[in-house]
């Protein structure tokens, strides 16, 4: 027994000293100002931000939103082709992206969506009228809706697969058409997955701080974006910048508690 | 190394899960080279009992004493005892070849050797050309006959299966059951067996303990087991009866059903109740009139070999077999032979029942937890009484509208109803049955709801 | 149930959505092959970007330096994790609750989040220690974030090992000291394999925490590509990235025919 606890311990430690006190660190950091003094100002400071922390939401929103109507058509219709080998290409299909460097599969998005890009320069060999995307915020939604999609997918695929065959068969049995079966039994029993998918993607894009950057112009300033440059740029004020980490850390949590809570009473209304 | 008549003995066993005993004192000597079989319901302490014998459960005391030797505190791996286990626990990652081998070459055996015990083992069990072969490519059948093989190559002195067969399909399973005994009388290993199903156990089996809760109930031959069911858990436990209610009037003369019938038994006290049970197949359906007494064909079923038939005499049911049908509503006459009727003393000697209460004030009583008031009687406060509950002013309710809630301990059905046993403990350590008699069939081991009828209750000073 | 319309309808999401997946990826493969330094008109196909990619000191420092970065905080999350989870399965179910929700807590918070308090934590120490940001402090970063997918991959595998199968093997004669050679790691050793791939892949693409957390000393590829990207990409990280990405579809394709194959042989 006692072996075990040998083999353990590297593990408490590096959770101890690497995920425990670096939080605990920003939590100080976030109570203190320039000269190491007790102060609130950082947390009271956040309120002027009101809108960037806003725009974030309404940004990540719009791209999550984006995300799943992009992805639940196809998990549903993959879910319905039952061989294991389509199965495994599917996964190996939609996940493969993700192995691939996500600075340049952005990157990739400015070469299309750019004022004289792919995209446009297609348009104009159509003769049709160029549209000017980039730099606007359709650009970011589309792009962060983009690098998360496969985080989207597999949780509802997975889930839609999940669901027992007979019971769609009982819903057809009972007389129900396939508009009511997909909207009494499908939807309701891959919310976990929907989700989860949606809890992982929200706080991603949330976050991510290089997308706004590259495609959003400039002018389009993110909460990612905003703690990133607190450290790393020219204002250079890590105090704020932890007081406004911890601020979104707690409000993550907030979204992942409500989205578990929905999540429940949804299983538990069905097991009734 | 020398045999020893009794392969393996548990000498007072005891043994408990988070407070919960399973075992007490319990003993068993299991003779070398039979085909012995633990018989009883789930949860009655029969695979603890194989798991104690293998090594992987430790009893809180108590001796294992396997072919003279005391190994209670010998670890498994260090056991010349193999098991089979339930839904066989192949190794997933190791071929046929390499499951069955496992055991030897932990022995570090020479690598010839193991080859050529396996593939042997491969013939006896009828697996030969399967070596190659994952687990999961394998029918549940071929499975079980990998887990016997994996255990019997290590030439164990005793094999230890706990419900191997209970995975199987019907059919496989009596073609495994003629082939498990077979294969015990080749190899003269001795076989302790675990089942619930009676069937298994009466046909593959030298010796049958049927178990109850931890205590066994009784120790016979297949015949011995079926023939004379030494109380009324074994007799309904061992297939379907008609177990009843008697009274031993005298050596030889046993009364039940309204009448006093002739019997083989004796050396019961005068007019002490008894239960008795009357095969299914040992009544003959004569022409009415001509039999023990008349009665009405209620149901008839046909059952492949048989027609089995439910026949209302003298408000029993009575559950009869035959190879002739009979009409719904015909009249016919009972008749059995003496040597029929097996007679058995009473798993609970309580016929009705008597509890200590206590007087509240002069009209209250209470007992367990329930109060109830009494016109009849002006009580002392504070005075103990006798209250006498027969076991039909006692019915079954929903628990949340029950006067007392308690776990159903025992349930046999006596012809027209089931007689029930509920087991209570009072604060005091007076602990006891409560007994029921109810149309309800319920499961042992569940809580029900019992409601008095406080005016059939009888008080005594 | 499934009708002509809803056929269409299902080729036209699957067209739609790998189009949408995979044209990103062409594109920057494509201008790989592209004789022009322009981003986004192709001119003429050429394969010097390939060549020039290694001569390229720079690039190719980055790359091996993501590499021996991935590698070793793989292995090193991987072992960790793996012990970790044996240990964390047999605790009490509270216990159990605890680790899983410490474990939870680098893979729920954003990446932003975990490289700034990583980065002031281990600023703290590189003051005292009088060192900077560099390997060790990208390392440390690494193994932090994907030793709690080691450990969320590989606990259920272990949960599934039947309880019985152990006690068959101590019932064959092994001693419980041999238990965790003989069968539990043979059960879990595919999954292991799958946790140290995706430690692999998690570590080589990462970004946002390299960059709080590489220094300027130590360059990650990503790291690099992010200082590039602002202005412009040669063409010779689309090269590299071509061959990076056909390298993985090679081992993706390697596995399962080696799956199919071992499949295969089983069936007899």
């Amino acid at each position: 027994m006692k072996k075990h606890y040998l083999t353990f311990t590297p593990y408490c430690i590096w959770i101890f000293l690497f995920i425990l006190t670096p939080t605990f660190v920003v939590l100080i950091f976030a109570f203190l100002n320039e000269n190491s003094n007790f102060t609130l100002e950082n947390f009271l400071n956040i309120k002027n931000y009101f809108g960037v922390i806003l725009k974030s939401l309404g940004y990540t929103t719009a791209a999550t939103s984006l995300c799943f109507f992009l992805a639940y058509p196809i998990s549903y219709f993959a879910s319905k082709i039952k061989s294991n080998m389509f199965k495994k290409i599917f996964i190996i299909a939609i996940s493969l992206p993700m192995w691939t460097n996500l600075l340049l599969r952005t990157y990739s998005w400015m070469t299309i969506l750019e004022n004289n890009g792919i995209l446009n320069n297609i348009l104009k060999s159509l003769n049709l009228s160029p549209l000017k995307i980039m730099n606007t915020p359709i650009a970011v939604i589309i792009v962060m809706a983009y690098d998360f999609l496969p985080f989207m997918i597999i949780p509802i695929y997975n889930s839609i697969c999940k669901i027992d065959e007979n019971l769609i068969q009982a819903g057809e049995d009972l007389g129900a058409n396939n508009f009511k079966i997909f909207k009494l039994i499908i939807l309701p029993l891959s919310m976990p997955g929907i989700l989860s998918g949606f809890s992982i993607v929200f706080v991603s894009c949330a976050c991510c701080f290089f997308i706004p950057r590259l495609l959003g112009g400039g002018f389009n300033v993110l909460i990612g974006e905003l703690i990133e440059s607190q450290f790393m740029g020219s204002v250079y004020n890590p105090w704020f910048g932890s007081a406004i980490s911890i601020f979104f850390m707690l409000l993550i949590i907030l979204i992942i508690k409500i989205t578990q809570k929905f999540n429940k009473t949804e299983t538990e209304n069905l097991t009734i | 190394m020398k045999n020893f008549k009794h392969i393996i003995e548990l000498k007072n066993i005891s043994i408990s899960f988070n407070k919960e005993v399973i075992l007490e004192n319990f003993n068993i000597k299991i003779k070398s080279g039979k085909f012995v079989t633990l018989l009883g319901p789930s949860g009655c302490g029969k695979s603890t009992i194989l798991k104690i014998i293998a090594g992987l459960l430790k009893p809180d005391s108590g001796e294992t004493i396997f072919n003279g030797e005391n190994i209670t505190n010998l670890p498994p791996y260090k056991r010349n005892i193999n098991t089979v286990f339930q839904r066989y626990a192949l190794f997933s990652h190791l071929n046929v070849f390499e499951n069955i081998a496992f055991g030897l070459k932990i022995k570090n055996l020479p690598k010839d050797e193991i080859k050529e015990r396996v593939l042997n083992i491969l013939k006896t069990v009828n697996l030969k050309g399967f070596e190659k072969r994952k687990p999961f490519q394998l029918s549940g059948g071929q499975q079980q006959r990998v887990a016997i093989a994996r255990a019997l190559v290590n030439r164990p002195k005793l094999l230890l299966l706990d419900e191997p067969l209970s995975a199987l399909d019907v059919n496989l399973k009596q073609e495994m059951q003629f082939e498990l005994k077979e294969m015990q009388q080749n190899l003269n290993t001795t076989f302790v067996y675990v089942t619930h199903d009676q069937e298994e156990a009466l046909t593959m089996s030298d010796f049958v303990v049927v178990m109850n809760e931890g205590e066994i109930q009784q120790i016979g031959t297949p015949q011995e087991i079926y023939n004379e069911p030494q109380n009324a858990f074994v007799a309904d436990f061992i297939g379907q009866s008609n177990i009843l209610n008697g009274t031993m009037v005298k050596d030889y003369r046993i009364s039940f059903a309204n009448e006093v019938f002739e019997c083989v038994d004796k050396g019961f006290e005068k007019n002490q109740p008894v239960d008795l049970v009357i095969r299914p197949e040992d009544i003959l359906i004569v022409p009415e009139g001509e039999g023990k007494f008349n009665g009405v064909v209620d149901t008839i079923v046909f059952k492949g070999a048989h027609f089995e038939l439910e026949i209302l005499a003298r408000n029993i049911y009575w559950l009869v077999h035959t190879t002739k049908y009979y009409e719904k509503g015909k009249k016919v006459g009972l008749n059995f032979s003496p040597d029929d009727i097996h007679i058995m003393p009473k798993l609970f000697e309580q016929s009705t029942n008597i509890i200590k209460a206590v007087a509240v004030d002069e009209q209250t009583i209470s007992f367990l937890d329930v109060e109830f008031k009494t016109n009849e009687f002006k009580l002392k406060a504070n005075s103990k009484v006798k209250l006498i509950i027969p076991p039909k002013s006692i019915s079954l309710v929903s628990t949340d509208s029950a006067d007392l809630v308690l776990t159903l301990d025992s349930i046999i059905y006596k012809g027209s109803y089931n007689e029930m046993y509920f087991y209570y403990e009072d604060e005091d350590e007076n602990d006891g049955y409560i007994l029921v008699n109810s149309e309800y069939e319920e499961e042992v081991g569940t809580k029900l709801g019992l409601k008095f009828n406080f005016n059939e209750v009888k008080i005594l000073n | 149930m499934y009708n002509v319309s809803s056929k269409i309808v299902s080729k036209m999401s699957f067209a739609f959505i790998f189009l949408f997946l995979y044209i990103p990826i062409f594109i920057v493969i494509i201008f790989a092959c592209n004789s022009s330094k322009s981003r986004c008109v192709f001119e003429s196909f050429t394969l010097k970007w390939f060549s020039e990619l290694f001569k390229d000191k720079i690039i190719l420092e980055a790359f091996f330096n993501s590499l021996i970065l991935a590698l070793i905080s793989a292995i090193i999350a991987t072992v960790i994790g793996t012990l970790a989870a044996l240990k964390i399965t047999k605790l009490k179910k509270s216990k159990q609750n605890i680790f899983t929700g410490l474990n939870y807590i680098p893979i729920i918070n954003s990446d932003v989040i975990t490289g700034v308090s990583l980065m002031l934590f281990l600023k703290f120490f590189l003051n005292i220690f009088n060192k900077d940001f560099g390997f060790t402090t990208a390392l440390i970063a690494h193994i932090t974030i994907t030793m709690p997918y080691v450990v969320l991959f590989v606990m259920p595998k272990i949960k599934q090992i039947e309880p019985n199968t152990l006690n068959a093997a101590l019932d064959l004669g092994c001693s419980p000291n041999m238990l965790f050679f003989k069968i539990i790691l043979p059960n879990i050793a595919p999954s292991i394999v799958g946790a140290f791939m995706m430690a692999f892949a998690i570590s080589f693409d990462d970004f946002t925490i390299s960059y709080f957390t590489v220094g300027d000393s130590f360059q990650t590829l990503p790291v690099l590509i992010y200082s590039m990207v602002r202005r412009r990409i040669t063409p010779k990280i689309n090269a590299l990235f071509a061959i990076i990405f056909i390298l993985v579809i090679l081992i993706l394709i390697l596995i399962n025919i080696l799956n199919i194959n071992s499949n295969k042989s089983k069936e007899i």
